[in-house]
């Protein structure tokens, strides 16, 4: 019977794998999805929180970090999901912003700190295609909630932004 | 009425908002005019569903008496809801769905963001969540109010008829009755009279760019909070609670 190893960044590359279930290329830590991991009593706890209120996808990532843990013998885990502080794309790593561009997703071009976005003025978007900034947006909602619906008028493609919250 | 009662209330009023306004929104999924504006609407009914979601579990909670959001959503009836008459209205052309969003969203924004001040951290935690997603709702609301009330002679028309179709209902989001003076003094409820000031500014200037004329105010409908409801809650529940309501023991 082999010892767990408790060091939480070991844990935290196991948990690693778990990735959106809409974009594959971003890990939970990348999204700043993953907030917590630690050691209560002889508890694993994994915090987590919503990008949005709504994101379906929870459910499904919740799952996946109990099957992924189990599968390394973690068996005394709760997965504990809060909602303060509220997720932001600030917390967005550099990383996954750079993976989100190279998957053809457009990154958030601003920080929540320019709140003229809350304001509804369009931020100035890259093409992930082209690279080109002459873009602009069709729809404030794109294929998820999180993100927006583009069109590069250089090269005509579409592509979806992900919106600064 | 005693205190963990009426902060019961309170917060039910708001879940319910969400979940109506959200199941609403969702009969657009598949109907939208064009795919984009299909899409936005039901992003924006998934946003209004989650948030209900986290107050109607908040409620469950308060109440203490052992039920869950599911119990809450599925297993009341007309009487038992705590919406506002606006949100169950009928959602007729894609204008009235944008005006009642327009009435509605731009309220939720104000009335959200002084909420994310309650004296309660869990109500204060929601709103803060919710507040981003509805600041979106806003805006989305509003554009198309602009777009759609100077735009054609006929959309004008259309919009027109719509907001004073559904103005009648606006009154409705500002009383304060017992539950909401009650929150407020304990440091937990929001003043309406402060939402009412700056839901006007954005309601005028938005009407003014959009060339429409603000509707007198004349007889307002209520009864939401009590749960005095419109014949149209009934027809939202038979369709949103039929499953769980004839197969009982259905999972996911």
């Amino acid at each position: 019977m082999s010892t767990l190893n408790t060091n939480i960044s070991f844990i935290k590359n196991i948990l690693s794998e778990v990735t959106d279930p809409e974009i594959p290329v971003l890990t939970i830590e990348d999204l700043g999805v993953l907030r917590n991991v630690e050691w209560i009593g002889g508890k694993l706890v994994v915090t987590i929180t919503p990008t949005y209120s709504g994101c379906p996808a929870m459910g499904m990532i919740e799952k996946e970090i109990y099957k992924i843990l189990e599968k390394e013998g973690y068996d005394n885990v709760l997965v504990k999901t809060v909602l303060a502080p509220a997720w932001t794309t600030d917390w967005l790593s550099e990383e996954g912003k750079q993976k989100l561009e190279k998957y053809g997703i457009a990154p958030p071009a601003e920080t929540t700190a320019d709140k003229k976005i809350l304001l509804g003025k369009s931020p100035v978007v890259r093409c992930p295609q082209c690279k080109s900034t002459n873009t602009e947006m069709k729809s404030q909602f794109g294929s998820t909630a999180c993100k927006s619906l583009y069109q590069c008028k250089d090269c005509k493609e579409p592509f979806d932004y992900f919106k600064c919250i | 009425m005693n205190k963990e009662e009426a902060l019961f209330e309170y917060i039910l009023r708001i879940g319910d908002n969400s979940l109506i306004m959200g199941h609403r929104m969702s009969e657009w999924c598949g109907h939208g005019p064009i795919l984009e504006q299909d899409i936005a609407l039901i992003n924006i009914s998934l946003d209004h569903i989650g948030q209900a979601r986290n107050w109607l579990s908040l409620a469950c909670e308060v109440e203490g008496k052992g039920r869950t959001e599911d119990d809450l959503a599925y297993h009341r009836d007309v009487y038992d809801f705590r919406n506002f008459l606006m949100v169950e209205q009928p959602n007729g052309h894609w204008g009235e769905t944008l005006t009642r969003g327009f009435l509605f969203d731009t309220w939720n924004y104000y009335f959200t963001k002084e909420l994310t001040k309650s004296g309660n951290e869990k109500i204060a935690d929601i709103a803060t969540k919710s507040l981003k997603e509805i600041s979106y709702h806003k805006n989305f609301s509003c554009d198309w109010m602009i777009r759609l009330g100077d735009g054609t002679e006929e959309s004008h028309t259309k919009m027109q008829d719509a907001l004073n179709r559904f103005w009648m209902y606006s009154g409705e989001l500002f009383k304060m009755d017992d539950v909401d003076n009650m929150m407020l003094a304990e440091g937990i409820g929001v003043d309406l009279s402060l939402v009412k000031k700056q839901w006007d500014e954005t309601i005028n200037v938005t009407l003014k760019e959009s060339t429409l004329t603000r509707p007198e105010d004349g007889w307002m409908q209520k009864g939401g909070k009590t749960g005095v409801h419109t014949e149209h809650l009934g027809y939202i529940l038979a369709e949103m609670q039929f499953l769980p309501r004839a197969y009982p023991d259905a999972k996911w």
